[in-house]
């Protein structure tokens, strides 16, 4: 069973199937639109369907790595920079909903609500942080990078989902449960990985013995 | 992007089959339960046809304060509500708020008052003709709707309660029953729903008691069965589903304003240059629409109310 699910997790169509996985929520979304079934308020229903599957998604490229130690199963690895991408994907169409049915394309009006209003900062932030991990996401940016500063740099995402989480806390008005269980699964992922840092054996400094 | 349209006046959706399905079911319910259980269930099984969602209603008039815009469907306007005692999402209410019993139903007219009195929806509906009053309706969220509701000025009410010397606000409050309200208790917010206008707000002849919309007496999770509307202020200040009418002396507090003073003020006039904290109150996205449009002072009723804030910080007094 264990070696069934290691062959199709490394074969081909193991990408394939989480490709297609991923672009249900927008094949829904577009259905939905399709039977003019996007409630009273359908930009706004777009609005909130995009971001909360930017947060489902950042939350899931975070779970990648406590899975595959605490599962056991290395192989996971081959869908964490699709899933952060697709994270991307749905944070670019999220700021679209913004730009354009919100602010109308009006940079200047949009540059003084990001910067007068804390909800639309951290959000703001949080879109703009994961541009250049989008940007880097190449097997050609890792090796220009070095392992060591991209993996540095690709931690940005913690900040990221940090800013997902209080964008969204702040938008609600006083049913904060939603915010609230995101928040905690971050914390969850978050904790995980402080926890395995310091229980890793650090690579002692080597200390030669004066001969 | 195609699925945006104009909505217009065509668009109000005939009465709706679903409130009826579930009257019927209800009062097949409620019918069989009074079988068994004799004459107090009987009561609530054939309650006066009056007060039920949906009962057509005998408007006298238009008022001359209606809009001639374009009105919002029927389905937007009982899909999309914000009545947290039925759930904090806006399509909650219109699933949860169909059992809610508005019958029997009493409005007690309390407090600095020289004659109180508990009226009974009845009652209320022959108060005085009703009228039809098309009203911009702006929610602090940022969204608006165009609604025809129905109703009388609430001034009616207050003349007959005749206020004393002493009453200088109105304070209003919901029917609260957490049995029938389970949503209520995840919601955040204290209830029952409490909210307040000056007196002169609430003896302006814009200051809208209403019983009904489109025709009809009100749907559940629109506040049936009576309901404020006070158009040229933020929605949650048009408190629903109204059990007691009382004249104070002191500034009555809010739900809202109690929840978050910095966020909610007393007053809550539709006001586009005073910004909520956390966003813009210079736009507001109409029902309907794509693109946003710009909101205006006093949600575009200035001319009836701008009189009442002379001298005011409207900055300091949000």
């Amino acid at each position: 069973m264990r070696e069934f699910l290691r062959q199709f997790l490394l074969s081909r169509w193991s990408k394939v199937a989480v490709f297609v996985l991923c672009l249900t929520p927008l094949a829904w979304l577009v259905w939905r639109a399709y039977h003019s079934n996007l409630t009273a308020n359908p930009v706004e229903c777009i609005q909130h369907f995009t971001g909360d599957w930017t947060l489902r998604f950042l939350l899931l490229t975070l779970s990648v790595t406590p899975l595959r130690k605490l599962l056991n199963i290395p192989d996971l690895i081959r869908f964490r920079r699709m899933l952060g991408l697709f994270a991307f994907f749905y944070v670019c169409l999220h700021f679209l909903t913004y730009l354009w049915p919100d602010q109308n394309f009006d940079l200047t009006g949009m540059w003084k609500d990001v910067a007068k209003r804390p909800f639309i900062t951290v959000g703001f932030l949080g879109f703009v942080l994961l541009i250049p991990l989008a940007l880097t996401s190449t097997k050609g940016w890792i090796r220009r990078l070095g392992g060591k500063r991209w993996q540095a740099l690709h931690r940005l995402i913690y900040v990221s989902a940090l800013c997902g989480v209080v964008h969204y806390y702040w938008l609600v008005k006083s049913d904060h449960r939603l915010p609230l269980l995101y928040g905690a699964i971050l914390a969850a992922l978050l904790l995980y990985r402080l926890v395995t840092s310091l229980l890793k054996p650090r690579p002692a400094i080597a200390v030669y013995p004066a001969s | 992007m195609g699925k945006f349209r104009e909505l217009t006046q065509t668009d109000i959706t005939p009465k709706s089959v679903y409130f009826n399905r579930r009257q019927i079911l209800r009062a097949m319910g409620f019918a069989g339960a009074a079988f068994v259980g004799g004459k107090v269930i009987s009561h609530f099984a054939f309650p006066p046809a009056t007060v039920q969602a949906g009962t057509k209603l005998n408007v006298a008039s238009r008022s001359s304060f209606s809009t001639t815009e374009p009105v919002n469907s029927f389905q937007d306007v009982t899909h999309y509500n914000n009545f947290y005692e039925f759930g904090t999402d806006k399509s909650d209410p219109s699933k949860n708020a169909q059992k809610f019993r508005t019958s029997p139903w009493t409005v007690s007219v309390e407090g600095e008052v020289k004659n109180k009195t508990k009226y009974s929806m009845d009652d209320i509906l022959k108060l005085a003709p009703l009228e039809e009053r098309i009203y911009r309706h702006r929610c602090v969220e940022g969204w608006s709707i165009v609604v025809p509701w129905i109703g009388y000025s609430l001034n009616t009410i207050l003349k007959l309660a005749e206020p004393t010397e002493k009453a200088k606000f109105v304070a209003f409050e919901s029917y609260y029953d957490p049995g029938q309200m389970p949503w209520a208790a995840s919601s955040g917010i204290v209830l029952p729903y409490i909210e307040g206008l000056r007196l002169d707000e609430a003896m302006n002849p814009l200051t809208l008691l209403c019983v009904g919309m489109y025709g009809e007496s009100l749907p559940n999770q629109d506040g049936a069965p009576v309901r404020m509307v006070i158009p040229w202020k933020y929605g949650f200040k048009s408190i629903k589903s109204i059990v007691k009418i009382r004249c104070v002396k002191g500034m009555p507090s809010s739900t809202w304003n109690i929840y978050a003073p910095n966020e909610y003020g007393f007053y809550s006039n539709v006001n586009p240059n005073v910004d909520h904290p956390r966003w813009s109150q210079a736009t507001e996205r109409r029902l309907g629409d794509f693109l946003k449009r710009k909101t205006l002072m006093f949600n575009g009723y200035g001319d009836q109310v701008a009189s009442l804030y002379t001298g005011m910080d409207l900055k300091k007094n949000y």
